[in-house]
């Protein structure tokens, strides 16, 4: 593969196995700064473990993982790995639900992440001028003072990529983002993520073709945990391997 | 900043509950000094020291609290801590007798004649000071915590394997307490005081005085603890408690956050131990028996976890329940509070204070806590997970 220099986020032969199950098989994968990457593919090809292993949940058994260029994942831990900027929304909507909306865009906005920095903290203006922003962003200022539990599934899921928004993360890896929004919400989040991509490299894995149709990025399909496929939508769900493996008929 | 904090503390609820306390720390005092004997609002010499105890395990119920409550983490040994605390104040008061004693030593206490020894052990030089005993009683069960949380919490262990470690802490130290050898009183630990800082201990103004202390010691527990839980600290405790792994993607450390928490609860609990030796006249390894921690998680279960008032009220009316009890029916009081812990977990989720918030709704419901961050169902076939150390 080619040098990981300029890279966001860099995967060479990356191989896990669990219980002899390889779900990983000499992953290789790229994203430059800037760039969004959609992946697909279906149920078992490796895609949630392979946000695993760039989060730092799971380590891999082999292969290299650097981050913009230079820093190994593999030697990190979660915390450290967020605090590098690698941001995920994970497939299953997982807010604080015990607290307000307006909370958990607290708890996630990019702030010294001590135990007495934590303490001591008291919001600024600035502060909360960027969740403000964020509210508007993702549509939920009227119900900033609620708590996360009494949101809709759609909504848990655009205040976790509120959330993400509030780390100022430069890499965000997005699990199933429409998964139970309606198709207006789709397009919507769509839009919200293509903007977001301007600035920020963004990995999505996603099943909804329609929504990978509307992001209308490079698109790279996975199965039995390496890469099938790479090039354009289209390109990508011509290819007769594609279609017999993933898409089916 | 600090100011900032306190001023969050202090919270139209914690306020009234200081107020209270506040109120109550010259009220008892005056109702048992200053009223009169055959007055309705006198108060019996008996009723001091049994209502400061009540106060010392509503401080420890407050401490077990911050960690269960509001941290998520059940410790079943919290116990252990209080009765730390409650040993160092024992070791100052026991040199406070000096040749009093049955033996007439001027430097060692009865148990150690009793027992041949020649000289002081290490560990009991400094205790004739009151300052040095006071600071182990924050120092001692806060290392024990530190140390404890340091390797738990670090190592992600975390629930019912947590609880059980905690629960062979306080077995394991009072094993320990129990030896003769450990030069701490061994089976009858320490007893027979005299003075505390030159007071008698038996007499009614001191009592009233450590009664005021104990009330005041809650008191500032409460503005310690609610200045955490309110500040954004405690909201990432909260986080920690719902969903812990999903606190780790956002940059968090949870083992830090908990360590924090762990160890501020210890030494409140230390505190309350302290107060409680002289009031109640004698401390023994018997407050490590971990039914002790056990009924110290019913008290905040009653009352009400996760709120400050909650713990307080529990500890309180449990207490003063066991104290009626035992004196009416002694063989029932075990039963009655097995009966209460499965009353209260089937049908009282929220305790005492969760049947006011009932009558009292407020906008928005509370929200489970089942939310489980992290464990997303893959869309593997899910093989086993990287195993997670101790999970």
């Amino acid at each position: 593969m080619t040098d990981k220099s300029g890279t966001m986020l860099y995967l060479n032969g990356v191989s896990v196995s669990f219980d002899g199950f390889k779900a990983l098989n000499h992953l290789s994968i790229i994203v430059h700064p800037g760039e969004m990457l959609a992946i697909i593919g279906p149920n078992g090809a490796g895609k949630t473990t392979m946000m695993d292993i760039i989060t730092g949940k799971t380590r891999p058994d082999d292969g290299e993982v650097y981050f913009d260029g230079r820093t190994d994942l593999t030697k990190l831990d979660e915390a450290q790995i967020a605090n590098l900027g690698i941001g995920r929304k994970f497939q299953k909507p997982t807010v604080f639900e015990s607290h307000t909306i307006w909370d958990n865009l607290v708890l996630a906005l990019k702030k010294p992440r001590g135990v007495f920095a934590a303490l001591l903290y008291s919001p600024t203006a600035e502060d909360e001028a960027r969740i403000e922003e964020i509210l508007d962003t993702v549509r939920l200022t009227s119900r900033k003072h609620e708590l996360a539990a009494d949101l809709s599934h759609g909504q848990k899921q655009w205040l976790e990529i509120g959330m993400l928004l509030a780390q100022d993360p430069k890499l965000l890896l997005v699990d199933e983002p429409v998964a139970g929004m309606t198709d207006a919400e789709t397009v919507e989040t769509a839009k919200l993520l293509k903007q977001i991509a301007t600035t920020r490299s963004v990995v999505v894995v996603e099943h909804d073709m329609s929504f990978v149709r509307e992001l209308g990025t490079r698109v790279t399909c996975l199965a039995e945990g390496s890469v099938l496929a790479e090039g354009s939508l289209d390109q990508v769900s011509a290819n007769p391997i594609v279609i017999e493996r993933y898409l089916g008929r | 900043m600090i100011t900032q904090m306190l001023f969050r503390a202090l919270d139209k609820k914690a306020i009234w509950l200081v107020v209270a306390l506040v109120f109550i720390a010259v009220a008892i005092p005056v109702a048992n000094l200053v009223i009169p004997e055959g007055n309705p609002l006198h108060l019996p010499n008996y009723m001091v020291p049994l209502l400061g105890k009540y106060l010392n395990y509503a401080l420890l119920a407050l401490a077990l609290d911050l960690v269960w409550g509001y941290c998520g983490i059940l410790s079943l040994g919290h116990a252990a801590f209080f009765a730390l605390g409650a040993y160092a104040m024992g070791m100052y008061l026991m040199r406070q007798i000096g040749a009093r004693g049955v033996y007439a030593n001027p430097v060692l206490p009865d148990f150690m004649v009793f027992l041949n020894y020649k000289d002081l052990p290490w560990f009991w030089h400094g205790f004739d000071l009151w300052w040095f005993a006071f600071l182990m009683v924050l120092f001692v069960p806060g290392l024990l915590a530190f140390a404890f949380g340091w390797f738990a919490f670090r190592s992600r262990v975390t629930g019912v394997y947590l609880s059980i470690i905690t629960q062979a802490m306080t077995y394991a130290l009072l094993l320990a307490f129990f030896r003769n050898d450990l030069g701490l009183g061994g089976n009858n630990g320490l007893t027979d005081f005299k003075d505390i800082l030159g007071f008698n201990v038996q007499a009614a103004t001191t009592r009233a005085a450590l009664f005021a202390a104990s009330a005041l010691a809650l008191a500032l527990a409460v503005i310690i603890c609610s200045a955490i839980v309110n500040s954004k600290l405690g909201k990432v405790m909260v986080a920690v408690r719902d969903a812990e792994s999903r606190t780790r993607f956002l940059g968090w450390r949870p083992e830090n956050v908990k360590l924090f928490a762990f160890v501020v609860s210890a030494v409140l609990a230390g505190i309350a131990g302290a107060l409680y030796t002289p009031q109640v006249g004698i401390i023994n390894p018997g407050e490590f028996d971990p039914a002790n921690s056990i009924e110290a998680v019913i008290w905040v279960a009653v009352g009400g976890r996760g709120t400050l008032i909650g713990p307080i009220i529990g500890a309180v009316l449990v207490n003063a329940g066991k104290s009626v009890f035992t004196g009416a029916f002694p063989d029932f009081w075990l039963y009655c509070l097995g009966g209460l812990f499965i009353f209260v977990t089937l049908f009282m989720p929220k305790g005492i204070v969760g049947l006011f918030q009932k009558f009292r709704p407020r906008k928005g419901k509370e929200a489970s806590s089942a939310a489980e961050a992290g464990e997303d169902p893959s869309t593997l076939p899910q093989p086993k997970p990287v195993p997670e150390p101790a999970e």
